[in-house]
């Protein structure tokens, strides 16, 4: 049993980095426009700038 | 008859059609970083490929920090290093594409709804990520014996749980404890009540029997019930969001620019600041901005949009002319009669207003539901509670944990998911078929209908004349090369008719009231009215024509507005239904006697103002007859927004897409009986989920009652009838009409 002391805090910490992650894109306003997103992909990549 | 007067409004047209978009740096604001930052609505944007011009037309250029459309909102975002004229260069490059831009006014933004989705999302992500940490810890404990783990193992266990679940309950179950408060405050309850009993409590004597290594925790029972629930809002939220935003969206569209003449010079100004004795300039081709007086010029206006009329309106000095309808042919000049909050458009606006209002007093099948379902549930975990303690002969603690169980089990987990689930899954079979679903309870209000309002131009009708019967190709020819030369809707469509080479015709001088004149080989040829340069002789038609002069040979044109494909099929399919129809509309008696005739309809109304088909609306309510309206202009915007439920096609005008309940696209008119169906059987599946719900408690309750449930229990339990319930929607998909 005494493994439960990694495992869980490693499980805990997955978990956690995960949240942060959906957080991190929520806050950078990566869910306002799904419409605007599911036609985004149609663009060729090559002809947007870098920076996006 | 006089000699017209031949104005020279043409040249003054093109003179300023060059003119610069200006104005935009007053909307331009500096921000945190000292760049500068513009937000507009780009009119016209529908693919990826629109968003790809736009934005490349920025991304490119190095002072700019960002640019970014979004497709949902139709506005684009610019931060820019440098000078703040830049805005108007970039306008400009925007306009020289094609894009309509309209300035955004940040007055009247939705950045409160967007706020409200993120808290959502995030309520959402916080309780998924709880429920399965909680769980995976939760599956130990149940898949293993005390006497394998041990009672030290097992609390520990439950400690990590606690720690995870009570922050996770205090911060994602806000929206049910805000709900819950609220109503409460109010002194009445609604589902939230039960909701975030079930979660304190649970959280609570949870953490009370962690604390004194008690056998059961029920973490996991409550971050599921949560988690659960908050789908259901969230998508609940998102089907509801877009509805009902038209009064907002209309005062924006009083926030584009006016030319007016200031001693003999011309200034742009936001049209809200427009005041009454101002001298306001129209070109061809805009739209007037307010009511006014026509104090120079001649020109054909547009009023479809306002009044529902096909035939354009002749103005000349000293005629009325409405916000909202379209300058045609010429220049003209206008006084302001009355400012932009007083005008006809803004009369519709209250109109809207109000019928908002009224709409807010609907209660959904999903709220009459959760009257029902709050006592009951209270009144089973107060027996629960009373009945173990006093009688059963328990200490408070294990009765106080049963009635817990009992809130967590009768879970509305099912109830919460038994009507957005099948919405969504509905408004995605929907736009498969080019209809889209605004508001999220629209498909529930249509299924309760049992009246039909139509609109006739747009709406029953293409909306847009079309010439019929044959003609010679050269007289053709002709007539089209006449016909380039003028926006009205009658030349246009003789343009649009004939697909061959044009000829070039010259000196064309357009005659407001008349129609067109130019020379062609050495001769006069006149495009126009019958009175202008007809022929008197000729019996006239019912149907509107235009006449051609071409050196004394005139031939008449003859133009229909045609209905839709399947228009006469679906008003039968939806009589059939037992649906009682009724036409209204704007336009003159005759045009609408016909087209009701076609169709076969026999309850007309002509020469409707929008207040008139607003209280026809009220009449049919006030008889308690639910009401659905089908319509594309401004006229019918108030009675849209009033209906119980309404429908615009997808040439409407934005102002009453804005309004409407669904969306349809395409040419057919069938969209309308299709939605009609699947909205009944939406309704259908809604019921059967109530039911399955039900009966779930039905076994869950006397289960809860008598002690038996453990946490696994209230997991299997909860999870299952969910299932159930999203399996029983997921029919809709497959099944037919």
């Amino acid at each position: 049993m005494s493994v439960l002391i990694f495992l869980i805090p490693v499980a805990l910490f997955l978990g956690a980095i995960g949240l942060g992650a959906f957080i991190w894109s929520l806050k950078s306003g990566q869910y306002d426009d799904l419409d605007g997103s599911a036609r985004r992909i149609l663009i060729d990549e090559d002809e947007r700038s870098d920076e996006d | 008859m006089g000699e017209p007067d031949i104005s020279n409004n043409i040249r003054f047209h093109s003179a300023l059609g060059t003119e610069k978009s200006v104005g935009y740096e007053g909307l331009s604001q500096i921000n945190d970083d000292g760049f500068y930052e513009l937000s507009v609505l780009v009119g016209g944007v529908y693919c990826a490929g629109c968003i790809q011009k736009i934005e490349s037309l920025f991304t490119h250029q190095d002072n700019i920090k960002n640019a970014r459309l979004n497709f949902s909102t139709r506005r684009l975002s610019l931060i820019w290093d440098g000078d703040i004229e830049c805005s108007n260069g970039f306008v400009q490059a925007i306009e020289n594409l094609g894009y309509s831009v309209q300035p955004y006014d940040a007055q009247v933004a939705k950045d409160e709804i967007q706020a409200q989705e993120r808290f959502l999302l995030l309520c959402l992500g916080v309780a998924g990520f709880a429920m399965g940490n909680v769980m995976l810890l939760s599956v130990g404990v149940w898949s293993t014996s005390v006497e394998t783990m041990g009672p030290a193992t097992r609390d520990f266990m439950h400690w990590i749980s606690a720690l995870i679940a009570l922050p996770a309950i205090l911060f994602s179950g806000r929206p049910f404890f805000r709900s819950a408060l609220g109503a409460l405050v109010k002194g009445h309850t609604n589902m939230d009540v039960p909701v975030s009993l079930a979660l304190l409590l649970a959280g609570g004597m949870s953490l009370f029997e962690t604390i004194n290594h008690g056998e059961h925790a029920y973490f996991d029972s409550a971050v599921m019930l949560m988690f659960f629930l908050l789908i259901g809002r969230y998508l609940d939220f998102r089907a509801r969001k877009n509805a009902r935003s038209s009064a907002t969206d209309l005062l924006s569209t009083l926030s584009g620019f006016a030319h007016v003449i200031v001693d003999g010079s011309m200034r742009r100004v936001l049209i809200r600041d427009l005041k009454e004795g101002m001298f306001v300039r129209v070109v061809a081709g805009e739209k007037f901005p307010v009511d006014g007086l026509v104090i120079d010029g001649q020109s054909s206006v547009d009023t479809s949009l306002v009044t529902g009329e096909t035939m354009p309106r002749e103005v000349s000095e000293g005629a009325d002319v409405y916000a909202g309808t379209l300058n045609i042919s010429a220049s003209v000049m206008i006084e302001v009669t009355k400012a932009a909050d007083n005008s006809l458009l803004a009369d519709i606006v209250r109109l809207m207003e109000k019928a908002g209002q009224g709409q807010a007093q609907y209660v959904r099948l999903a709220d009459k539901a959760a009257r029902l379902y709050t006592p009951v549930v209270h009144f089973f975990a107060v027996i629960a509670f009373l009945g173990w303690w006093l009688l059963g002969g328990l200490a408070w603690q294990p009765s106080l944990m049963i009635a817990v169980t009992v809130l967590i089990i009768t879970c509305p987990c099912a109830l919460g998911l038994a009507v957005p689930v099948v919405q969504v899954l509905a408004s995605g079979r929907l736009i498969k078929n080019g209809v889209l679903v605004k508001s999220g309870d629209a498909l529930e209000r249509l299924a309760a209908i049992d009246t039909i309002m139509l609109d006739k131009t747009g709406t029953l009708t293409r909306g847009d004349l079309g010439l019929v019967g044959s003609y010679a190709d050269d007289v053709l020819q002709v007539a089209a090369s006449l016909g380039t030369h003028s926006a009205h809707p009658l030349s246009k469509a003789i343009h649009v008719a004939y697909k061959g080479d044009l000829l070039d015709v010259g000196d064309v001088n357009e005659l407001s009231g008349f129609g067109l004149q130019g020379q062609y080989k050495g001769k006069t040829v006149r495009l126009g009215s019958r009175d202008w340069c007809g022929d008197p002789d000729i019996e006239s038609s019912t149907d509107i024509e235009l006449w051609l002069d071409a050196g004394g040979k005139k031939t008449c044109f003859v133009f229909q507005d045609s209905l839709r494909t399947d228009a006469v099929d679906t008003v039968l399919k939806l009589k059939n239904a037992g649906l009682n129809i009724l036409l209204v509309s704007g336009d003159r008696q005759d045009v609408v006697d016909k087209a009701g005739q076609q169709v076969g309809l026999d309850v007309r109304y002509a020469g409707q103002t929008p207040t008139q088909k607003f209280e026809i609306m009220e009449a049919l309510q006030n008889d308690q007859h639910k009401v659905l309206m089908v319509g594309d202009g401004l006229n019918d915007a108030p009675v849209l927004s009033g209906a119980n439920v309404s429908m615009a096609p997808g040439t409407a005008i934005d102002m009453a897409q804005n309004a409407a309940d669904i969306v349809f696209m395409g040419d057919g008119f069938s969209p309308v009986y299709e939605t009609y169906k699947i909205a009944l059987l939406t309704q259908k599946l809604v019921r059967q989920n109530f039911a399955l719900a039900i009966i779930y408690n039905f076994i869950a309750v006397p289960l809860a009652l008598g002690g038996f449930v453990t946490p696994l229990i209230a997991a299997l339990c909860m999870s299952g009838s969910s299932l159930i319930v999203i399996a029983n929607s997921f029919r809709l998909k497959w099944m037919s009409l």
